[in-house]
């Protein structure tokens, strides 16, 4: 009896999983490979490649609908990378330029509190409300410049990251080699 | 009753790969006594002088500090204390040139002296520590900001604190130092062997390690023999040993001491206490027991002044802070024009862009290389390929390619020759017939891989708010966000369906009046005016954001203070 029951329940078990996993749909070969796209992509959200995120820029340059140069914030190292994975020639950014990573940060005195670049922020780093004045969380930040467009008074702007000494990079003597010769 | 003997001095048991011999450039300065270096007007004192997150300032500008205050505290777990070296008043708190290779400066809390020296109140003693929870002597120890004094930086309370999975048998004592010219710890250990010995053991109680070996090379018989009387003094007697190991470079190097001493092999990417030994130099364990058993925070350290470049080269007692030209000056300041002021030694010390910058609590030498000492390598030739570096590795990487793909900037590559087990020992670009900065592109390499580390977590930190974002859009409207740029759409139309978009640009509109007028009225004295922006729809422009910038926005008329 007590057999019976037990095997019966390992097996309603058994096929209940069974049935969970498979109730899971697979991932296609061309989702993996969005997926490993958009690791490349630096996931600054700005849509200056013309997508709304870059995951979306991801899929549409595995389904051959975008090319591999419209990301910006990424430069010349995205495109190369994109290029290799996809098997791809790089070529050269046509729209906008790389820049060096900046944050945004809002001017207390000129802030309305209209809450535009709340919804313009595509990471949440921005907080406040209607009337209140609004902050940016620099740690959230990803320098993708959305806020700027949506503001009307105009009072949000940019400071570059610079560099300190904890995040310097040692320089490389190729370089040094290459401007000497 | 007969004079106490040293204990017996024993052989190393094992030897690294490779290594070189150098001349060793000590008797410079191992002869004289160490000074007391001048109390200087003002101390630049770093906020950063360990592994970890930069301490916290806890003292305003203006405010009266005493000797021994802490000033800044420890910002987590691996982080360290700062003191204030000696009394006076706090002048500012401000970036400043600090050691470092990049020659950028970082923040420093500024006390101008008032020459007075005068302690503040210091804690207890804590001589029966054996009997105290050893958790009471680690917050002793950390309060009192101890760091690996022999250039490792690391809080040396973490360090203290073993790991269950990771019993400590052994506990090293490193008195090598290996580097040419330094001769700080050499002095230490002759003037201060019982402070070495007492804090030797604080550890060794802390750790509960079972044996405490002590390395010292064997160029420094008179530290050996003191040491030696101490240690027979102590009752670790029984448990202690000294070993006198080759001076080999880098002999001094933790992980090779531990080779030489143990005959043990650190894992790849691991760390001492995986094999069970913990290794501390010689000036953190006498700056433990100053800790401990005196109450004294790590203010001071034994600093070398050599070099051919100056004129009386020797060893000072300088505090944490001290202008490096300041104990310069004290030792009759540069006997000659020099190529280079390293602090450090030759082999691995970093070039000092500017002599103002201060002595931290790793600073052990402050070297002036003439140019004689210091030749001009000339350009980097191409590499032959001869394999020397190879030989002289102390760590049995393959230095070449490592060069290679360095240089190539294939940072996977490089990690797959364990670029991160190199020691920057500088064996490799010392043999290398070609002159190639070897070490500078292993360190360029390291440092872009952190970089591209740092870069990959924000990434996936920012995809993941924004996948939370489209997710939460997605519950609200109940339907996907449609596609297209949000650049090109008013992002108004993307937000809150239930305000009426015409009654919000009114509102918008009423609002800007608002903030207009309050600003006319602030810009009373004639300065240019910020104008909002042109039009009503925030979405006018379409070209890049920064082209979209009001160029009347951007006078200072803001009247806030920017973090920059």
């Amino acid at each position: 009896m007590l057999i019976a029951i037990a095997a019966v329940a390992g097996l309603a078990a058994l096929l209940g999983l069974l049935l969970g996993y498979s109730a899971i749909p697979g991932r296609t070969e061309s989702e993996r490979l969005a997926g490993r796209v958009e690791n490349l992509l630096p996931q600054t959200q700005c849509g200056q490649c013309g997508y709304p995120g870059c995951g979306s820029y991801a899929e549409a340059m595995v389904k051959e609908e975008a090319e591999i140069n419209r990301c910006p914030p990424g430069g010349e190292a995205v495109v190369r990378a994109l290029a290799r994975l996809l098997a791809k020639e790089p070529i050269p950014i046509e729209q906008g330029a790389w820049k060096p990573k900046a944050v945004a940060v809002i001017d207390a005195a000129d802030c309305i509190g209209c809450t535009l670049c709340l919804r313009a922020c595509p990471v949440d780093a921005i907080i406040g409300a209607a009337k209140q004045l609004h902050g940016i969380l620099a740690s959230e930040c990803t320098g993708c410049e959305l806020c700027l467009t949506a503001c009307p008074m105009d009072c949000i702007h940019m400071i570059s990251a610079g560099v300190e000494a904890a995040s310097w990079s040692w320089p490389s003597p190729e370089a040094a080699r290459l401007v000497a010769a | 009753m007969h004079p106490p003997q040293p204990s017996p001095v024993q052989p190393p048991l094992g030897r690294f790969h490779g290594g070189i011999r150098l001349p060793d450039e000590k008797a410079l300065s191992n002869g004289r006594p160490v000074g007391p270096a001048p109390l200087p007007s003002v101390l630049t004192i770093p906020l950063r002088q360990h592994i970890g997150a930069p301490a916290r300032p806890i003292v305003g500008v203006g405010e009266r500090v005493l000797k021994g205050q802490t000033i800044a505290a420890p910002n987590g777990y691996v982080s360290a204390a700062v003191h204030a070296s000696s009394s006076g008043t706090v002048v500012a708190i401000e970036n400043r040139p600090i050691p470092h290779p990049s020659g950028l400066g970082g923040p420093c809390i500024l006390i101008e002296t008032d020459g007075e020296d005068a302690w503040a109140r210091l804690p207890e003693p804590l001589t029966h520590y054996e009997a105290l929870d050893p958790g009471l002597v680690r917050e002793r120890i950390r309060w009192a900001g101890v760091v690996g004094m022999g250039g490792g930086a690391f809080p040396t309370s973490v360090k203290l604190t073993p790991s269950p999975h990771n019993p400590v048998r052994t506990l090293i004592v490193n008195g090598t130092e290996c580097e040419p010219y330094i001769t700080c710890d050499d002095r230490l250990m002759r003037e201060r062997a019982d402070a070495v010995v007492a804090g030797a053991r604080i550890i060794f109680h802390l750790l509960g390690a079972e044996e405490c070996l002590i390395g010292i090379e064997h160029n420094k018989p008179e530290a050996i023999e003191s040491l030696g009387l101490a240690v027979a003094d102590s009752d670790l007697e029984d448990r202690t040993r000294i070993v006198a190991v080759p001076s080999i470079y880098p002999s001094g190097s933790e992980k090779q001491l531990i080779r030489m001493l143990k005959g043990l092999e650190v894992p790849s990417h691991g760390i001492p206490a995986q094999v069970g030994v913990v290794c501390q130099n010689v000036a953190t364990a006498a700056a433990v027991a100053d800790a401990v058993l005196e109450g004294k925070p790590s203010l001071s350290r034994y600093v070398t002044v050599t070099g051919r470049g100056i004129r009386t080269p020797q060893n000072l007692e300088a505090r944490v802070g001290t202008a490096a030209s300041e104990l310069i000056t004290h030792c009759g300041g540069y006997s000659r024009p020099i190529r280079r002021l390293v602090l450090g030694g030759p082999m691995m010390g970093m070039t000092l862009g500017s002599d103002q910058a201060p002595i931290t609590k790793t600073a052990g030498c402050l070297l002036a290389l003439t140019p004689e000492e210091a030749p001009d390598p000339g350009p980097a030739l191409a590499c032959i390929r001869c394999g020397d570096c190879a030989a002289v590795c102390p760590v049995s990487l393959l230095p070449q390619q490592l060069y290679w793909h360095a240089r190539a900037g294939d940072l996977d590559k490089v990690q797959d020759y364990n670029l991160f087990d190199c020691i920057e020992c500088g064996c490799c670009a010392h043999v290398c017939p070609s002159h190639i900065p070897l070490v500078q592109y292993y360190r360029h390499a390291k440092t872009e891989s952190w970089a591209r580390e740092q870069a990959r977590r924000q990434a996936e930190h920012a995809r993941n708010r924004y996948a939370a974002r489209l997710a939460r859009e997605h519950e609200r409207s109940g339907a996907p966000r449609e596609r297209g740029s949000p650049r090109e759409k008013p992002a108004a139309a993307a937000g809150n369906p239930t305000m009426d978009l015409a009654a919000m640009q009114a509102a918008i509109a009423a609002a800007r009046e608002r903030a207009a007028a309050k600003r006319a009225a602030r810009a009373g004295n004639g300065r240019a005016e910020a104008a909002p922006k042109a039009g009503t729809e925030p979405h006018e422009d379409r070209g890049h954001p920064a082209r979209t910038r009001n160029p009347g926005s951007e006078g200072p008329d803001h009247g806030t203070v920017r973090e920059d």
